[in-house]
C-alpha cells in the first residue's frame, strides 16, 4: 500500500496531479448542469404563465 | 456542411443534442474510465518513473486546451461571416471550458516538470505560449461580460478570438524551438514514438478528455439558448 501511494518516490506529484483534475473536472461537470438545470425551470416557469 | 448548417438553427439544435447528448455522455465516462484505470496499471517508464502517469492527464488537457480554442475561433468565423447567433452562443459557451483544460495543462505539466526538469516552470516558447492561451481565454470571457449589448460583445470578442488564433501555431511548433518540453512524440510522420503500454491509455485518456468537453460544450450551449429565450419572453411580456 505504502508502493501505492509512495509512487516510487514521485508521489508527491503523481497525486496532486490526478487529484486537482478529478476535482477540477467534477466541479466542471456539477457547475454545468445546475446552470443547465436553473435554466430550464426559469423558462417553464415563465412559459406556464 | 450542410448538416452543420441544419445544426445552427437553435431549435434543431436543442432536438438533435437531447437525442445524441447521453451517448456523447456516456462515451466520454467509458473512455475516462477505462484510460485512467489502464494509465494506473501501466508501469514506470525507466526513465521517468512513475511520473509517465501524469501524461495522461497533461496531454489530453492541454490537447483538449488547443482543440477548444480552435473550435471557439471556427464559430466566432461564422459568427462575424454569417452573423448566426448560433455561432455567438456556440464561441461564448466554449470558452470558459477551454480555459479551464487550459489551466489544468499548466497545473499538470507544472507538476510533471519538477521531478522531470527540476523547475515547476521555466519562460521558454512552449510553456509561455501555452500561458498566453489561458490569458487568451480570460480575456474573451471578460470582453463578452464588459460589452452589455450582445450582438456588439459578440463581434467584439469574435475579433479577438481570430487574433488570437495565431498562438495555436505557436503553441504547436515551439517544442522545435529552444525548450526544455519534449518533442513531438505521437502524431510523427515515421509513427509514434512511445511504447504501447503508454499509448492506450494516453489515447483513451485524450478520447475521454474530446467527449467530455463536447459533452460539456453541448449542455452549455443549450442553457444558453434556453436563456435567450427567457430573456426574449421576459422583454416580450414585461411583469
Amino acid at each position: 500500500m505504502s508502493a501505492w501511494t509512495d509512487m516510487g518516490g514521485y508521489g508527491a506529484f503523481v497525486w496532486p496531479a490526478y487529484g486537482v483534475t478529478l476535482l477540477a473536472l467534477s466541479v466542471a461537470i456539477a457547475i454545468t448542469l445546475r446552470a443547465y438545470r436553473r435554466a430550464k425551470d426559469r423558462l417553464a416557469k415563465l412559459e406556464k404563465t | 456542411m450542410a448538416g452543420m448548417f441544419a445544426l445552427a438553427n437553435p431549435k434543431r439544435f436543442m432536438d438533435a443534442s437531447a437525442r445524441f447528448l447521453p451517448w456523447l455522455a456516456l462515451a466520454a465516462g467509458a473512455a475516462l474510465a477505462a484510460g485512467l484505470l489502464l494509465g494506473f496499471l501501466a508501469p514506470p517508464d525507466y526513465q521517468q518513473g512513475t511520473t509517465v502517469k501524469i501524461m495522461f492527464l497533461h496531454v489530453p488537457a492541454a490537447w483538449t486546451a488547443m482543440m477548444a480554442y480552435g473550435l471557439l475561433a471556427l464559430a466566432s468565423f461564422f459568427s462575424l461571416i454569417w452573423r448566426h447567433p448560433l455561432a455567438d452562443v456556440a464561441a461564448k459557451t466554449a470558452a470558459p471550458l477551454g480555459a479551464l483544460f487550459t489551466a489544468l495543462g499548466l497545473i499538470t505539466g507544472s507538476l510533471w516538470g519538477r521531478p522531470m526538469w527540476g523547475t515547476y516552470w521555466v519562460w521558454d516558447a512552449r510553456l509561455t505560449s501555452f500561458l498566453i492561451l489561458l490569458f487568451l481565454y480570460l480575456g474573451y470571457i471578460a470582453l463578452w461580460s464588459a460589452i452589455e449589448d450582445e450582438t456588439r460583445a459578440a463581434r467584439a470578442a469574435a475579433i479577438l478570438a481570430l487574433v488570437g488564433a495565431v498562438n495555436l501555431p505557436i503553441i504547436e511548433f515551439s517544442v522545435n524551438w529552444h525548450t526544455l518540453h519534449q518533442g513531438e512524440s505521437i502524431l510523427r510522420a515515421d509513427g509514434p514514438q512511445i511504447a504501447s503500454v503508454f499509448l492506450w491509455p494516453l489515447g483513451l485518456t485524450a478520447l475521454g478528455y474530446t467527449l467530455l468537453f463536447l459533452a460539456l460544450w453541448t449542455v452549455r450551449i443549450r442553457t444558453e439558448i434556453l436563456e435567450r429565450r427567457t430573456r426574449t419572453l421576459m422583454l416580450a411580456e414585461p411583469q
